[in-house]
């Protein structure tokens, strides 16, 4: 046997037979004095050989030997805590992985909260102020290779990153803030960046060092759920110190490469998250994409096509990572031919949610601003023909905001795609949705710091070009005295400066069918269409004479001129006439319906129909209402918020009269419909149509027989695929529902039917002769009979309307 | 310039009670220091109204014009004569000093068409009348008060401007030669020298009938509506020749009457799109469009202290205050500024 060996192996012997046994203080004393040389750094210190076979064999012995004997009585053997202070020291000041091992040992083997546990977790909590975890993580960089420290490496890594887990376990209530995760990993990341700074070091001296260790380390902790805490210390260090130095860059691309797979995904959603941008994740992670499978899947896929959570700034970050670099463009390209194949596939239509439609439309859009024309034009033909397609199934989707997005992304990418060719153009209002997509689509800033770069001359110009564009206005041809004082004549608002419309409006509901039907002067055709509705709310009487002449009028009115808001105006004015004469105009309205042709031809454009808005009063209006409201005493006792007196449900009489006959004839195939099929939208607005009236009927004796009817026209319809034929069954059922609850006894709460909402502008364009004789019912049921009650204006105003979906009725089935 | 623009302004007061649509409008009095000053409107059924504007009443109602609408009131600088145009043919003159109101004279009008005269002051006891002739173009020139014809002026047989629609009689500040600026129906405006009878030249503004203008003889520059959607600024070179600066497209067609206020910084129009609109007279800069009238707007005034009135077939005369006059800014009173430099003294 080696002397050395069993020199030491004597001492440490007699050393932990005296300090397992041993009462005496000062005998105490020294014998840990006499081990201390043992360790590094210690006054006269022993051998080196003897220091490394300590440190090798029996340091931890020796730190299991002192953690046996801790006691309260033990620790007073000496005063003013220097027993303790010695006694700590071995774990601070010895080989940091043995005692971080023994010390999160015995914290686990303690069997419930002791006053040694505590003084292990004090103790362990100053071991990590005092930086020894780098200490713990450098050694291991050291050791290449060895094939003995593989199991002492593995259970190292559970313990670094499981640390929180463990110390919340045992300690429970009492646990240290140092061993909450939020300040743990943290620190972690902190005692990374030393160890890092450390191997940078090592390796300007020419020792090799591996970072695999502190890879894993990262790699647990991101699998962890951590990544925001460790990245948020870790990235933008990282991003300073990689900034000059290739040494840093490579240590860098080394330590991301040298995660295990597993891990993978974790780390680089966080490092995308973390990064500030393009060129620092380029920076960060290298070719990694291009080396690493799994990262190369993460990153064209996983990201753009399996999740959606990330934020368009991340994803700009991702996108911009993969166009910095020649090699890595194919990938972008790749990425932008599938995720214009997932952006225009029928089945991701159908199925993937809209926020995610959205997502994949902000990766495509970032996609196509990364990518120049050369390489777009090298895939043209291909990139067309799926944008193509994909346009034509969205526009053919019967959700909106799906229809919305196709003519968004669509209009952006064929600009892009074919420049050579006209772009495609589609009507839509402007919202935040499509600014912020159009803004994406923008080429990205060159600079490496654009913000400030850029923004100042761009800010700039405009102003100049402004003030130079308003210098002829103020100084017109010619000079003279005049002009010292043209600034005193400030213009006032000359906004109202409309054209002034003639006074043609017929003054009588005959007047305005005679106009309507066979004027030529179309001033006098506008102003009795704009006239029309306040003549019929007005005399009613004389309205019903003209009923059934005037409702044909006006389904088969035709937009001449370019009159604004003319359906608008037209549905109104139709609504109007069914609450005044119900009973022969929806009899009209149904056979209208359901005669071969009647379709109307832009329900299935993509654009938007205007809808008819509810006109908003002036906020002068308000105020001046709000006014006089203060300065009214009235004599009334009824508060002006209530609605009229019950009374006997009238609706009763007309509930059917729409009702049936629509019923009835649709629900024969048709020539001109083709409901399971194209004409879904038809399909989706006739189904919410039916449970609309269905709902609204709850009270009336019709309703039963009503119910029987839609139920069997909706039984065909359960399995139906698209959202709009699907929620409507859905809608009618409920409404058929909630016939069944007057009988059972809930009539109060029934007495006034809540008005559903069939304002098609929340659902989009909906052909028009299926939303007003609804509206006209539901107007009808709201207010009883039109000549007991003064106007209220158009239901959408008024404070009963409900959303469907929030409405009462028991769902059947 | 502000960031959000006014408001457009409201009327400071309006005039109610003419009971008939208003024609004609005309401030009197009110130079310096003599107080508010009074307003004489005329009215379709042949009354003219002098309103106080302190007390925003109608002080006194003539009756002259036998329920002929008064198309054209005018008081002569000195003295208190009022002269009142009417469709019934007559044009009256009136004696308002304190207080009466008599007819003291009576000039028959021989065009049946709706052209407002006008008076050139020469002196005290003499000044000129233009106003529409006998013949559907012609334009006869009288000596007051003895109502003696000077002249009558026609157009050269191939001219064929129609019917004067407004005249306008003024001096120029070099020359004690009368000029005479007429609108004609046919678009043109010509001006006339009434002493050697001719037209020394005619400019063709518009292509409709001019229904107004005005005349600011300081810079020898002019403006005026027509029935279509434009004004036209015209202006008057060294050579006496007429020629159109510019045309202003307006929002709605038809002009009624125009008026530059006296210290010739903006300019008023009468719509038949019930709304008066201001311009900056120098610029043509479109200051506000006062909308209050329900209907055709058909006589605007300007008074000394800025004030304007208009005047309109809904019966009512609204009255403005925009853009207050410098107190310093002095109002030269040459030419025919004169003619608008009313009396001296106001009516008690």
């Amino acid at each position: 046997m080696d002397p050395v060996q069993s020199a030491v192996a004597l001492t440490v012997r007699e050393a932990l037979h005296t300090l397992s046994s041993s009462e005496d203080g000062g005998h105490l004393l020294s014998t840990l004095g006499a081990l201390k040389r043992y360790l590094s750094g210690a006054e006269n210190p022993a051998l080196p050989g003897e220091q490394e076979e300590f440190a090798r064999m029996h340091f931890s012995a020796v730190l299991r030997c002192l953690v046996g004997r801790l006691s309260p009585g033990w620790l007073e053997l000496l005063p003013n805590g220097q027993l303790e202070d010695l006694w700590a020291s071995f774990f601070l000041e010895g080989p940091a992985d043995q005692a971080f091992l023994v010390l999160m040992e015995s914290i686990e083997g303690a069997a419930g909260p002791s006053f040694r546990l505590m003084k292990m977790a004090q103790l362990l909590a100053r071991f990590l102020s005092a930086g020894r975890m780098a200490a713990v993580m450098e050694g291991q960089c050291r050791q290449l290779t060895e094939p003995a420290f593989r199991l002492l490496q593995e259970t190292l890594l559970i313990k670094v990153v499981g640390l929180p887990d463990h110390l919340g376990n045992r300690l429970q209530r009492e646990n240290l803030e140092a061993f909450l995760p939020q300040n743990y990993f943290p620190l972690l990341g902190e005692e990374i960046m030393r160890v890092l700074q450390a191997v940078v070091d090592s390796l300007r001296g020419g020792w090799d060092c591996s970072v695999s260790f502190l890879s894993q380390v990262l790699g647990k902790a991101c699998v962890h759920g951590r990544q925001k805490e460790i990245l948020g210390v870790l990235v933008p260090r990282l991003t300073a110190l990689t900034q000059g130095s290739c040494l840093w860059q490579r240590v860098c691309w080394r330590l991301v490469e040298c995660v295990p797979d597993r891990a993978t995904e974790a780390l680089l959603t966080g490092l995308v998250e973390a990064a500030s941008g393009p060129d620092v994740l380029s920076r960060l992670l290298g070719n990694l994409v291009l080396k690493s499978k799994k990262a190369q899947f993460v990153m064209t896929r996983k990201i753009l096509f399996l999740q959606y959570r990330y934020s368009t700034p991340m994803l700009q970050s991702l996108l911009g990572y993969l166009a910095m670099d020649s090699q890595r463009r194919p990938l972008l390209r790749q990425a932008l031919k599938e995720l214009l194949e997932t952006w225009g596939s029928p089945s991701a239509i159908r199925h993937a949610p809209l926020p995610q439609q959205r997502y994949i439309s902000s990766a495509l859009l970032i996609c196509l601003a990364h990518l120049q024309d050369a390489e777009l034009r090298d895939s043209q033909d291909e990139l067309l023909a799926s944008l193509m397609a994909g346009v034509k199934t969205r526009l053919d989707s019967s959700l909106p905001a799906v229809r919305r997005l196709g003519m968004i992304v669509a209009g952006v990418a064929s600009a892009r795609i074919h420049p050579d060719g006209p772009p495609l153009r589609f009507q839509y209002e402007e919202d935040e949705l499509s600014r912020e997509l159009l803004a994406l689509a923008a080429p990205p800033p060159v600079a490496d710091s654009p913000s400030e770069a850029e923004a100042s001359p761009a800010a700039e110009t405009p102003d100049r070009g402004s003030v130079d564009s308003g210098v002829p206005q103020a100084q017109p041809e010619g000079s003279g005295s005049d002009l010292d004082s043209d600034d005193e004549l400030v213009p006032y608002d000359m906004s109202g400066d409309q054209e002034l419309k003639s006074g043609k409006a017929p003054a009588y509901v005959r007047d305005c069918v005679e106009a309507l039907t066979s004027s030529e002067d179309w001033e006098r055709w506008e102003a009795a269409l704009r006239a029309l509705e306040g003549l019929i709310v007005r005399s009613p009487a004389a309205a019903r004479e003209v009923s059934v002449e005037l409702a044909k009028v006006l389904l088969h009115l035709e937009e001449k001129t370019s009159v604004v808001g003319f359906e608008g105006l037209r549905q109104r004015a139709l609504v109007a006439v069914v609450v005044t004469d119900p009973a022969p105009v929806l009899t009209l309205a149904a056979q209208e319906l359901s005669r071969p042709g009647r379709l109307p031809p832009q329900c299935g454009s993509p654009s938007p129909t205007s809808q008819p808005s509810s006109t908003q009063a002036p906020a002068w209006r308000a105020v001046v209402q709000e006014r006089i409201r203060s300065k009214t005493r009235r004599f009334s006792q009824r508060s002006p918020g209530r609605g009229p007196d019950a009374g006997p449900n009238e609706f009763n009489l007309v509930a059917g009269y729409f009702f049936f006959p629509l019923i009835r004839h649709f629900d024969r195939p048709l020539v001109t419909f083709d409901l399971l099929g194209e004409d879904q939208l038809v399909l989706g607005r006739l189904v919410h149509t039916l449970g609309a009236l269905m709902y609204l009927a709850v009270n009336t004796t019709v309703a039963v027989a009503m119910g029987k009817a839609l139920l069997e026209f909706v039984w065909t319809l359960r399995f139906h695929g698209d959202a709009c034929g699907g929620a409507g069954p859905r809608r009618g059922l409920q409404g058929v529902g909630g016939e069944s609850a007057p009988a059972s006894g809930e009539a109060q709460r029934h007495t006034r039917p809540a008005v559903v909402s069939l304002v098609p502008a929340r659902e989009g364009p909906a052909p028009l002769e299926l939303a007003w004789p609804a509206r006209g019912l539901c107007q009808w049921s709201m207010r009883g009979p039109p000549a007991l009650s003064p106007w209220t204006g158009p239901p959408e105003r008024g404070p009963e309307v409900l959303r469907r979906e929030g409405a009462t009725g028991a769902p059947a089935g | 310039m502000a960031a959000s623009p006014l408001p457009p302004p409201d009327p400071q007061f309006v005039l109610r009670g003419t009971q008939s649509a208003v024609h004609a409008l005309h401030f009197f009095g009110g130079a310096q220091g003599q107080g508010r000053p009074l307003l004489l409107s005329g009215s379709l059924s042949g009354l003219v109204h002098i309103w106080s504007l302190q007390t925003r009443r109608a002080v006194a109602t003539l009756d002259g014009h036998g329920g002929k609408c008064v198309t054209w009131l005018q008081t002569l600088p000195q003295g208190h004569l009022l002269l009142s145009q009417g469709r019934d043919l007559k044009l009256r003159l009136w004696d308002l000093a304190e207080g009466r109101n008599a007819i003291v004279d009576s000039v028959p009008v021989e065009s049946m068409g709706f052209c407002r005269s006008s008076v050139l002051a020469r002196g005290p006891e003499r000044w000129m009348l233009a106003m529409p002739g006998g013949g559907s173009d012609e334009v006869q020139i009288l000596e007051m008060p003895s109502k003696t014809s000077v002249c009558t002026l026609k157009p050269e047989a191939d001219a064929k401007p129609g019917m004067p629609m407004c005249l306008e009689l003024w001096q120029a500040d070099s020359s004690p030669r009368p000029l005479l600026l007429a609108g004609y129906e046919d678009g043109s405006v010509a001006l006339w020298d009434v002493s050697e009878r001719k037209v020394c030249s005619r400019v063709a503004c518009h292509p409709e009938p001019v229904m107004g203008f005005d005349f600011d003889s300081q810079k020898a520059r002019g403006v005026s509506g027509s029935a279509e959607k434009a004004l036209a600024v015209w202006s008057l070179d060294e050579q006496q020749a007429l020629q159109v600066c510019r045309t202003h497209e307006l929002t709605n067609p038809g002009i009624a009457d125009v008026k530059i206020r006296p210290d010739r910084k903006i300019l008023a129009t009468a719509g038949w799109d019930h709304r008066v609109r201001v311009f900056h007279w120098w610029t043509m800069k479109p200051l506000a469009v006062l909308s209050f009238h329900s209907a055709t707007i058909h006589s605007v005034a300007f008074a000394t202290d800025g004030l304007l009135a208009a005047g309109s077939g809904d019966q009512r005369i609204s009255i403005w205050s925009l853009y207050p006059i410098r107190s310093d800014a002095s109002t030269p009173s040459l030419g025919h500024a004169e003619g608008r430099e009313v009396g001296t003294q106001a009516l008690a």
